[in-house]
This record gives structure tokens, C-alpha cells and sequence, in this order.
């Protein structure tokens, strides 16, 4: 009902293959300055892009990553859910809770990796927490801040409508939070993506940051654009992934516009 | 003024409002938005409250819904002291407050569904009052689909839907433009003929008062309480023809300058 036809969108793609198009040129003109020390040009990344992923070392790196980030982001959310939730609700755990969730979030995760690593080793584990505590901080916050944003109006329908504080809270306040959890959710990634590198540049045996750190002791300037450029795409992507799946299940909101 | 009596079939007190108070402390000391407001409503009657804005109109709608309590007083319904939300009391809010991520049928649906009733008849229920306000070709839309007299249309199904006695509507129409407020009037009275449920209705609007009610209350500012109440003795059917009348042009005016005055008086 009411379904719009979408059109492809043709000026949209015009502009995005322009700007790519631009970005390139002006890589290649900075690559053949003295800039190139520094600068590989986008052929010898190429090179070294075909050179990883054929040697399967490269996507070895990448699941390494990916593993580490998700497991983190996926752990962070399934805590921040309730956590933000109850904050959000019952008064008390929100004044016991808020003020340290912000104060440990205005702290940026690099500066207690090296607290972290030598209470739990340079294994996996240290990590995952690393990047678990960043994710998660994020997470609470913004979850925490659609429940308290929750419109009074629809609480008061719900409430002349006959129903109780459990079912407002399940059928009215989650549903009506869905839009901030779903944003959340990706500032919650981000966060999990930088800290990863940060988490993988202090020492680990794969792994993009890692990949990294080891090409710049050689100076493999070629190999470090590379990485660099992987995990923005690595990023970019889940980005995407997650706001498809924002669009479906928050299509209802009066604000987006499709 | 008799005029109406055919409309109050049984004469029972429907809802009585027992001198009740209500203050508000805020920082700059208490506010008193109502005191002393007596008031009893017979069941089936139609009762609209109009007055300057900050005379406690919305205050002691939410009273009666349950969604506050007074601070001295008591409001009783069928004779129990309200102590809370119920669902033989509906209430329309101005803001519509539809659920937006419910379709119009399952916002019609959601009070039905706490009641725990047997599906086949929440379906019924729901297609019943959708029919009644023409949205049936928008049952499965979601309201930001719609047009704001469509959602009020939504609201006022669903409020019906859960069958209530007492239908209580805080400037349902306040937001609409004044074609589509016309014509949601119109669409109430014939409901209200048919559905036969106690209405108590605030609005700013003097004419829409007029139109709508047996009686129309005018409260004062500061605190909040009956100045007068005005028997309409305008039978029923009333259309947008009743407009045109001489009586309603006398009530009308009659209204307009108490209400007017009132609000010079706040000005003072």
C-alpha cells in the first residue's frame, strides 16, 4: 500500500563513480611526488592487494579482525540490551549506573589496553575485552537515551488502553527505542573497529592492525595503504549491512525518508 | 431548557466529580489548576469543556482518566472512585499517540489483544470500527501514511474498540485543519447517536462546543473551576446545518463572550 516505485537513481551513481574517480586521480598525482616515500601508488597497492590475497595470508588477516571486532561488538550488544534498558526504567540502577558509564566512556580504550593486557595476557582474551568495554559503553549509552526519549503520550495511550508496566515496557518502550538501538548498534561497531587496530598494534600474531605494524618496521608502504584501505572497507561494509537492516525494521518512522 | 431530555434516557449520574483540587508544586511555588470543581455528567450525555488555556480543562480530563491524581477530592465513575487507567474509559489524546509502528489495524487491535479476547472476535471488533471510520482501504497502512484527520480517525476506532462507557477526548480535532474538523465533528455525532456512550470533550473552540454538546461548561483561569454551564437546547440530529441557525448563533455568542471575558480577565 502506498509502496513507491524506486527508480534507479542515476545522478546518485553519476556523483559517486565523479568522486571516486577524483579520490583516485588525486592518489595517483600525490604517489608520483616525493609524497610517494610515503605514498604507494594505487598500482603497487593493487600489487600488493592481488600479492596477500593469493598467498591467503591477507584474508587469514582480515577473519582474524573480524573475528576479534565482531565477537566484541556482538558480546557488547547483547549486554548493552538489558543493561540500557533497565537504566532507562527504573530510576535507581540509572542513578547508581550513569555516572560511571560516562566517566569510562570519555576515556579513550588505548589508554587501559595496557592495564588490560597485563591482567589478562596478550592472548585473544584481552582483546575481545578491549574492544568489548568500548563497544559497550557506546552501546548503553545510546540505547539508554531512546528509552528515556520514549514519547509520555504513547505511555499514557498504552496506559488508558489497559496495559500494565510489563506490557508498556515490551509493547510499547522496546518497539519505540528500536530506532536508537539500531543507531547504537552502529556507532557501537565503529567504536569496535578502532579499538581493534589499537587493540591488534600492541602485539598479535594476525590481524589487519598487526599486518599493519609489521609492513611499517619493513617499510612496506604498499602493504600499509593497503590494510589501511581494507579495514574502511571492512567498516563501510558493515555499516551498510547494518543500516539495510535499519531500514526494514524501522520503516515505520515518520522521519525516513525512502 | 428541556430540549434534550429525549437524549437522557436514563438520567443516571454517569460520572461525578466531587470537589476536587489539583496543585502543582513548581519551583516558582504551587500552582492551583483546579479547585473546587464540582461537576456530574448523566449517562449518554455529551459534555463539552471550553475555556482560556491554563484554566485546568486537560487537568481534569486526566483526572477522570485515571492518568492523574487530584490532590484533594475525588472523581467517581459508576460510582467507584477512580483510582487509575481502565479501559471502560477511552481516551483520545490530541497528539493522536498512535503506536507508528503498528498498522491502523493492529493500533485499533492493541487494547483488544490485553483483554485476552478469542482472535476471530478482536479481528471482528477491529474491522467493525475501522468500517466505522472509513479506513478499511488502510487497514494494513502505518500512520505515517496517513493524513492527520486520518489518524485521529485511527484513534477514535481505537478508543471505540475496546468498548468503553465513558469516552473522554482532550482537543481531539485541535491539530486538524477546519474542513477535515468539520467533518470528524459530523463523523462524532452520528457515532455518538449510535454508539450511545457518555462523551466529555475539551476544546478550544467555541462553535465546535456548540455544535457537539448537550451541555458546554466554561471554566475560569487560575484556579480552574465552573463559571457557568449552558444547557444546547438544539435537538439532535444536529449537521453542519444547525450552524445557520438563529439559536445556535444566540448560544454561540453567549459562550464566546464568557469565555472571551475570561480571558480578559486572566489578562488582568
Amino acid at each position: 500500500m502506498l509502496k513507491k516505485k524506486v527508480e534507479f537513481d542515476w545522478s546518485g551513481w553519476l556523483y559517486g563513480l565523479i568522486s571516486l574517480g577524483a579520490a583516485i586521480a588525486l592518489w595517483m598525482i600525490i604517489s608520483h611526488t616525493e609524497a610517494h616515500v610515503v605514498f604507494a601508488t594505487p598500482a603497487e597497492v593493487w600489487k600488493a592487494f592481488l600479492e596477500g590475497l593469493l598467498s591467503g595470508k591477507l584474508l587469514l588477516h582480515i577473519w582474524a579482525s573480524l573475528r576479534r571486532s565482531l565477537s566484541g561488538f556482538i558480546l557488547a550488544f547483547v549486554c548493552a540490551l538489558p543493561v540500557a534498558f533497565v537504566m532507562g526504567w527504573y530510576r535507581p540502577v540509572r542513578l547508581l549506573l550513569e555516572h560511571w558509564v560516562k566517566f569510562v566512556k570519555s576515556i579513550p580504550p588505548i589508554s587501559y589496553i595496557t592495564l588490560i593486557i597485563v591482567a589478562m595476557g596478550v592472548g585473544e582474551a584481552a582483546k575481545v575485552t578491549v574492544i568489548f568495554i568500548g563497544s559497550f559503553l557506546v552501546m548503553v549509552i545510546n540505547i539508554y537515551q531512546g528509552v528515556r526519549n520514549v514519547d509520555n503520550t504513547l505511555i499514557k495511550a498504552a496506559h488508558v488502553l489497559g496495559a500494565g508496566d510489563i506490557s508498556i515496557f515490551f509493547k510499547v518502550v522496546i518497539p519505540a527505542s528500536l530506532p536508537y538501538v539500531m543507531v547504537a548498534a552502529r556507532l557501537g561497531l565503529a567504536s569496535s573497529l578502532t579499538t581493534l587496530v589499537a587493540a591488534e598494534l600492541t602485539g598479535a600474531q594476525m590481524g589487519l592492525g598487526q599486518m599493519i605494524q609489521e609492513a611499517s618496521m619493513y617499510f612496506k608502504m604498499d602493504i600499509v595503504l593497503m590494510g589501511i584501505l581494507i579495514i574502511g572497507i571492512v567498516g563501510t561494509v558493515l555499516d551498510r549491512a547494518i543500516c539495510l537492516l535499519e531500514r526494514r525494521l524501522t520503516a515505520w518512522q515518520e522521519t525516513r525518508s525512502i | 431548557m428541556a430540549g434534550n431530555s429525549e437524549h437522557l434516557s436514563t438520567g443516571v449520574i454517569k460520572v461525578q466529580a466531587k470537589d476536587v483540587k489539583k496543585i502543582y508544586p513548581t519551583s516558582r511555588g504551587d500552582v492551583v489548576a483546579l479547585n473546587g470543581f464540582q461537576l456530574d455528567i448523566k449517562e449518554n450525555e455529551f459534555i463539552c469543556v471550553v475555556g482560556p488555556s491554563g484554566c485546568g480543562k486537560s487537568t481534569i480530563l486526566n483526572i477522570m482518566a485515571g492518568l492523574e491524581k487530584p490532590t484533594s477530592g475525588e472523581v467517581l465513575v459508576d460510582g467507584k472512585s477512580v483510582n487509575g487507567p481502565g479501559a471502560e474509559r477511552g481516551v483520545v489524546f490530541q497528539q493522536y499517540a498512535l503506536f507508528p509502528w503498528l498498522t491502523v489495524k493492529k493500533n485499533v487491535e492493541f487494547g483488544l489483544h490485553l483483554k485476552k479476547l478469542p482472535k476471530e472476535e478482536i479481528g471482528r471488533i477491529s474491522d467493525h470500527y475501522i468500517k466505522m471510520v472509513e479506513l478499511q482501504d488502510f487497514k494494513n497502512a502505518y500512520p505515517k501514511e496517513l493524513s492527520g484527520g486520518m489518524k485521529q480517525r485511527v484513534a477514535i476506532a481505537r478508543a471505540y474498540a475496546m468498548n468503553p462507557s465513558l469516552l473522554l477526548l482532550d482537543e481531539p480535532f485541535g491539530a486538524l485543519d477546519a474542513q477535515t474538523r468539520t467533518q470528524l465533528q459530523t463523523e462524532l455525532l452520528n457515532t455518538w447517536e449510535t454508539e450511545r456512550k457518555t462523551c466529555f470533550f475539551i476544546t478550544h473552540d467555541v462553535e465546535e462546543a456548540v455544535i457537539l454538546a448537550q451541555r458546554v461548561i466554561i471554566m475560569s483561569a487560575r484556579p480552574g473551576r465552573i463559571k457557568e454551564i449552558v444547557d444546547v437546547d438544539i435537538p439532535y440530529p444536529r449537521t453542519q446545518e444547525t450552524k445557520l441557525t438563529r439559536r445556535f448563533g444566540e448560544i454561540k455568542n453567549h459562550v464566546w463572550s464568557e469565555v472571551y471575558n475570561e480571558y480578559l480577565e486572566q489578562r488582568k
